[in-house]
């Protein structure tokens, strides 16, 4: 919150000094009002009256879909417990342990969650279904070659199924939330396929 | 087969404070109006020379060579020696009185050198500081007496420009000068859409953490939240009513069109696949919209009713097609066009269904026509920046504005000004 200050407030010198007088009607001859104040937003923005879903409500029939799923993945999860006694909150940085690893990788326009990420994928649901508290954000990511709307799109569509892929391996759909920042924040600029392979990948982030 | 020469010119033109962008123009119009516009009595005595902005104005457009005047100044009618003129079509010439309350009055004539006649002559009064929007307005009038279409150097252009993860969202006249900043944030900021009485600018602004829509008032500034729903909530669209808008959201599975009202009441979805969904954009009569799929396998152009029902595929050429916008008479739709490995700006018929490709290809994206029809803006990339560019409606003429800092994103031509 207090970035977005700070950035309200350099928006405000900026605009101060941009020139943005209303232009005069070309034909008149008498003066016109004062110009209006550029200062940009300074207050919490309003909330338009729909934009506030009964996310619990959703969540939960989503939850109640994916039961039967869960059931299933509650298995595989306590398996993977197991091989891991104490399933650790803040995973280990060993490269061994499936849990180090906090991205997964697509190919060029799909979204499908790849063969060799599996294990990734299967570690964290466990490890998500072994601590109920936990919560995550999987932040779907794409590379350049779309408009930026279209990578948006891709990106939550790859976020939204590594959350599904979560859940069937233990995870509840409750403590995901799938985001898309598309091209937006890559993590390497060049335009080549080193950069663009980078740039397609969904990131698990524990909050 | 007329020969295409080339005009090069490079208007790094000094002005302090608001020398937002290098402007550079290539190639010319089939045929260039000879006009030559003499400097303005008076005109020394203002910070910005009114003649010089309406010149590069005109000369941007490929449409106008300038006739020196060589050493020749009248300000008045009666000053006017036409056979001296033999080499221009027109005459531009104007004086400037400064008022005792510090405005200025501009007299202003466009002559016709060929009939020897008045084409235009006009008495404007403003405040000293707006000398540029008063030398736009001229240039406007010039260019709508001599192509027949209007002028679009009075309307305002919107675009993102991003150093680092800064991201400002920036409106300014459509030459880059009056850069006004709107909106800035250590986050992304996507998709700025003008309301059609240029007004408000809707866009995607990620300040919360993810994806939202939001729609800003231009005049007082204020902002409601459109759509806050869970996962990405985008693309806006104004319909040309300015009473809703086409957004896209993503809470019920994948990226889908909705309406919404403006007041952000009386969401409705209005697209129904499994697949990607997005980019809307309204025909200029309201009936239809165009938008970006990818239900055939691959992201092409659609078009559906605005109420609902089936959508017909428009491309088939090229790769990909992202990103449509319908000229303003309707007759077409300009997209991004992502064939080879390669981004070009591309135009489609909708009778004819013939596209034609308007520029060299690279990293051109998000396209928008001016409010004439006959230039579209667009982004591109050069030396690893990302600057604005336009390219006439015929493919002619280009001009490439780069900015003194930071990359150019996601350029919108605003509309007309209303007034």
């Amino acid at each position: 919150m207090k970035k977005i200050a700070i950035s309200v407030i350099l928006a405000s010198l900026l605009s101060a000094c941009a020139s943005n007088k209303p232009v005069e009607p070309f034909t008149k001859t008498e003066p016109v009002a004062a110009a209006p104040a550029a200062a940009p937003v300074t207050e919490a923005p309003v909330v338009g009256s729909a934009a506030a879903p009964d996310v619990n409500a959703q969540a939960l029939a989503k939850a109640e879909a994916d039961a039967a799923a869960q059931a299933a993945a509650k298995e595989a999860a306590e398996v993977a417990a197991k091989t891991d006694a104490v399933a650790p909150i803040v995973p280990p940085a060993d490269p061994a342990n499936a849990l180090s690893q906090r991205s997964v990788h697509f190919p060029f326009d799909v979204d499908a969650i790849q063969d060799n990420d599996k294990p990734t994928i299967q570690a964290h649901g466990a490890n998500l279904g072994n601590h109920p508290e936990l919560k995550m954000r999987t932040e779907g990511n794409a590379d350049e070659r779309g408009s930026s709307e279209y990578n948006l799109a891709l990106g939550q569509r790859r976020a939204s199924n590594t959350r599904k892929a979560l859940v069937l391996s233990g995870a509840k759909m409750e403590q995901i939330e799938a985001i898309s920042y598309g091209e937006e924040r890559p993590m390497a600029t060049g335009h080549d396929e080193t950069s663009w392979a980078q740039n397609r990948r969904v990131d698990i982030i524990y909050k | 087969m007329l020969r295409l020469y080339s005009l090069f010119v490079l208007l790094c033109l000094a002005f302090p404070a608001r020398a937002v962008l290098d402007i550079e123009v290539t190639g010319a119009g089939e045929h260039q109006v000879p006009i030559a516009i003499i400097p303005f009595d008076g005109e020394d005595a203002l910070n910005q020379h009114i003649s010089e902005v309406v010149a590069s104005d005109l000369i941007r457009t490929g449409l106008f060579k300038l006739v020196d005047p060589e050493g020749k100044a009248p300000h008045e009618a009666k000053e006017v020696k036409y056979a001296e003129w033999a080499k221009a079509e027109a005459l531009a010439i104007g004086k400037l009185f400064r008022s005792a309350d510090g405005r200025i009055e501009i007299q202003f004539r466009l002559l016709d050198t060929v009939k020897k006649t008045e084409l235009i002559g006009q008495a404007v009064s403003a405040k000293s500081e707006q000398g540029r929007a008063i030398a736009h307005r001229i240039a406007d009038a010039i260019y709508e007496k001599m192509t027949g279409s209007v002028g679009v150097f009075s309307t305002r252009i919107a675009y993102v420009n991003r150093q680092g993860r800064y991201n400002r969202l920036v409106i300014a006249d459509s030459d880059g000068y009056g850069e006004q900043t709107l909106l800035a944030l250590n986050q992304p900021i996507m998709s700025p859409a003008w309301s059609p009485d240029g007004n408000a600018l809707a866009y995607v602004s990620f300040e919360q953490g993810r994806a939202f829509v939001y729609a800003q008032s231009l005049l007082t500034q204020q902002r409601v939240l459109l759509a806050a729903f869970p996962g990405s909530n985008s693309a806006p669209a104004w319909s040309p009513d300015g009473q809703q808008l086409a957004i896209v959201l993503t809470h019920e599975g994948s990226s889908q069109i909705y309406l919404v009202r403006k007041d952000g009441s009386d969401l409705r979805r209005i697209s129904f696949s499994d697949t990607i969904d997005t980019e809307p954009t309204f025909s200029p009569d309201g009936r239809y919209l165009l938008f970006t799929s990818d239900r055939g396998g691959s992201a092409q152009i659609y078009r559906m009713p605005v109420n609902g029902g089936s959508a017909e595929r428009l491309t088939f050429e090229g790769s990909n097609n992202f990103s449509p916008r319908f000229s303003p008479d309707g007759k077409s739709f300009v997209f991004a066009h992502f064939n080879g490995g390669i981004f070009y700006i591309a135009v489609q018929d909708f009778e004819t269904k013939q596209i034609q490709i308007l520029t060299p290809g690279g990293w051109e994206k998000k396209p928008s026509f001016a409010p004439n029809g006959k230039l579209v803006l667009f982004a591109t990339e050069v030396h690893g920046r990302g600057i604005l560019a336009t390219v006439s409606s015929d493919g002619r003429v280009k001009q490439k504005m780069t900015p003194q800092q930071g990359d150019i994103r996601e350029p919108t031509w605003g509309p007309f000004n209303r007034q």
